[in-house]
């Protein structure tokens, strides 16, 4: 009983930290068409600032909730001011330009990026694990929990609502759905796609960011920790279908559920896992889950 | 090596013409005859500059190779190594970060060999790095002196004649582990484990296992986890090792991943049902402090930093490394200091037999083998691998965070000899463990 409630448990958890991660990917893919590789120095740089803002807020002895109000305020500032600059100079001279070639300039900027961190940040690990620590646990079925964890499924699935709510509910996200589906059309009826795409990269890279934010008070911070984080992202990505955030969402519960399934019942099998599962839905849905075929263009 | 040669000898004749040039000078200006200058030794230092392994590993590494460069250059380093250089000449390091993959590293050491002309190399904190790189240094005949990596598989898979390495092998680090877990507990019924899933982690847990099997037969396995490297997210695997009843969790946790899981098992209780066993905890415990609870198993891949004795040599080493860069020296920096120590004991061995010459690599290879030397915190012995590999004691200590001076301390330490957690020269390491140890000397 109590390895079924850590497979669930463990599997949420998880499953919430890829989510926050792959959801920002997902949706410049959407809207873009850009398979950001940039996105891993979002959440390294999100991870760094957040460390660094838990630093000075704890060292200055305040209570402890305005800890996470630091982590979250991290997050958003870098995530912006990195958003605005790529999109900015970079991405906005390659729109239209061959998919491959927008890759290979998110790709290095991605190396760029890896050392600008080492320049701001130096080679030193950072630690920054108040906002974990203090959160405390609580015990489920004899199992001991973090309460830090779970309030991390908690927001993920906040987060979902939010996405899915202003997606279908707002203006701004039936324009993006006017993108997502056909970009010459959307601007032929007078959509400002321009201003779409950088809100888009905006938002994605605050997601990107507070993705490593979140995730700062659990590890120590370090050089290259983006790298190992993208790759798990593109693989929750295309479990779900490039582009559809119920498709991150459900990638990242399916990977999160059989990892964690792995390690408790055949732990030699745990990495083998993950990409076992995503080959497996490729080979019956090559376009994912929940992404839809695409008719092809004559 | 015939490059070597000819690079040295070419270096030499040039050193003659410059010193024939200035004679002149000299004797104008009436000072005492300069001595023949001796060509630098260029000596590669690859350790991780950047990258998840350079703050805890990487750098202390590499403030070690400088110091000890520094100093031996200047002739300041205590006896027995008070002479200049090696055999006199000044040493020329070259720094290579050993980030990125390692095919990368295999085509990095062949540019530090062939395109920089180095006379040797110090370096490689990965065990997968040290793999791949040693039958490269076979094929180049370059003197290669691994400084760090720890799997144990370097010389028993195949005889090397240009590497060597002064640190001792993950083998040690596991039976003393062993030995001190049952010192501790020595009813223990069931243990587990959670080791990076590559060379370093997987051999440290089957020795660890092999010796476990070894001194306590009845003790069984709970739990074995192999997370990839540098994973940084443990919440699955502390899960299960929380349904356990282990009265032990060995790991060999080294860099980002050894903190990130102590924080995390920490904030779960993990500690509270079972002692943790970290055989690389010495690089955690200064930066997390009271994070680590009392009472876990901590080594040092060898007795240094706090458990390294109060000799002449440790005390010099470690005020010259505190001096510079303010902090004090892990295992890695000791590894290091330990490295170069030996190269210089050999290259002095080699030069002494030719009369003071500066020898070739080959007669640097022949001295190497078997040495014997001082390093900062214990005597090394190349005395397994065929001459190629050092032994040496171990320590191994029980972690207390002291409140009321605000310091990490390791307390209940206890030194096993070289020759009780090392296999014999003529044994692999799986075999020793696999017989039960025969010929280890404990007292």
């Amino acid at each position: 009983m109590i390895t079924a409630i850590a497979i669930v448990t463990d599997g949420l958890v998880y499953a919430a930290w890829l989510f926050v991660v792959a959801i920002g990917l997902t949706l410049i893919f959407g809207v873009m068409k850009i398979l950001n590789v940039a996105h891993g120095a979002f959440y390294a740089f999100g991870a760094y600032a957040a460390a660094t803002a838990i630093g000075l807020y704890f060292d200055r002895g305040w209570p402890v909730a305005g800890g996470y109000l630091a982590i979250a305020t991290a997050a958003i500032a870098i995530g912006l001011v990195m958003g605005y600059i790529l999109e900015r100079v970079f991405l906005r001279r390659v729109y239209g330009r061959d998919e491959v070639v927008v890759v290979l300039i998110t790709y290095a900027l991605f190396l760029i990026l890896e050392d600008v961190l080492i320049l701001i940040w130096g080679t030193d690990g950072r630690s920054a694990y108040q906002p974990y620590t203090e959160a405390g646990s609580f015990t489920v079925g004899g199992l001991p929990l973090s309460v830090y964890d779970i309030g991390l499924v908690g927001f993920a699935g906040l987060l979902a609502i939010a996405a899915s709510y202003t997606i279908k509910k707002t203006t701004f996200g039936r324009l993006l759905t006017a993108v997502i589906y056909d970009r010459e059309t959307a601007a032929a009826f007078g959509v400002d796609v321009s201003r779409v795409y950088t809100v888009t990269f905006l938002v994605g890279a605050v997601l990107g960011a507070l993705g490593g934010a979140l995730t700062a008070p659990k590890i120590s911070v370090t050089p290259g920790l983006g790298v190992e984080v993208i790759v798990l992202a593109f693989a929750v990505v295309a479990i779900g279908g490039m582009g559809s955030m119920e498709g991150a969402l459900v990638g990242a519960l399916i990977v999160g559920l059989f990892r964690a399934g792995a390690v408790h019942l055949i732990p030699q099998l745990e990495l083998f896992s993950i990409y076992a599962v995503m080959a497996l839905v490729l080979v019956f849905r090559p376009q994912g889950l929940f992404s839809r075929a695409q008719p092809r263009k004559i | 090596m015939q490059r070597t040669s000819v690079r040295a000898c070419l270096a030499r004749k040039v050193s003659a013409a410059l010193l024939l040039t200035a004679l002149p000078v000299a004797a104008v200006a009436q000072t005492a005859p300069a001595a023949p200058a001796v060509p630098p030794v260029k000596l590669g230092i690859v350790t991780f500059l950047t990258g998840p392994a350079a703050g805890p590993f990487g750098i202390p590494g590499r403030n070690s190779a400088e110091i000890m460069i520094e100093m031996l250059n200047a002739g300041k380093v205590p006896a027995p190594y008070a002479t200049a250089g090696l055999a006199g000449a000044p040493i020329v390091p070259k720094f290579v970060d050993e980030a990125g993959s390692t095919a990368n590293q295999v085509t990095e050491f062949r540019n530090l060999v062939q395109r920089d002309g180095v006379n040797a190399t110090v370096g490689y904190v990965s065990s997968g790095n040290c793999l791949a790189v040693a039958p490269v240094a076979e094929e180049l005949k370059a003197l290669t002196v691994f400084f760090d990596c720890g799997t144990p598989r370097i010389f028993e898979e195949k005889p090397l004649k240009y590497v060597f390495r002064a640190t001792p092998h993950a083998t040690m680090d596991s039976v003393g582990a062993a030995r001190y877990v049952l010192k501790k507990f020595p009813d223990l019924a069931s243990y587990s484990g959670i080791n990076q899933n590559y060379a370093w982690g997987q051999d440290s847990w089957r020795d660890f296992v092999a010796a476990m099997k070894a001194l306590a037969p009845k003790a069984t396995v709970d739990k074995e986890l192999l997370p990839k490297l540098f994973a940084g997210e443990f919440g699955a695997e502390i899960s299960a090792l929380l349904t356990t009843n282990s009265k032990i969790v060995h790991s060999s946790f080294w860099n980002g991943d050894l903190e990130s899981f102590i924080v995390q098992n920490g904030a779960r209780g993990l500690p509270a049902r079972s002692t943790m066993v970290y055989t690389a905890g010495e690089t955690a415990m200064f930066r997390l402090g009271a994070k680590i609870p009392d009472g876990t198993i901590i080594g040092a891949r060898g007795p240094h930093g706090v458990m390294a004795p109060d000799t002449p040599l440790n005390k010099w080493f470690r005020g010259v490394y505190e001096d510079r860069f303010a902090t004090a020296p892990t295992y890695p920096a000791y590894h290091m200091a330990q490295s170069i120590l030996g190269l210089k004991s050999a290259w002095d061995k080699a030069a002494a037999a030719k009369g003071g010459q500066q020898p070739a690599i080959d007669d640097v290879v022949k001295a190497f083998e078997g040495i014997e030397f001082e390093g900062p915190s214990a005597k090394i012995r190349m005395a397994i691998g065929n001459g190629h590999q050092g032994i040496a004691d171990i320590a191994y200590g029980s972690f207390r965070f002291n409140k009321a001076e605000g310091k990490a301390e390791i307390v209940d330490v206890v030194r096993y000899p070289a020759e009780c957690v090392n296999p014999p020269a003529n044994m692999t390491s799986t075999a020793w463990l696999e017989a039960g140890m025969p010929g280890a000397k404990c007292n």
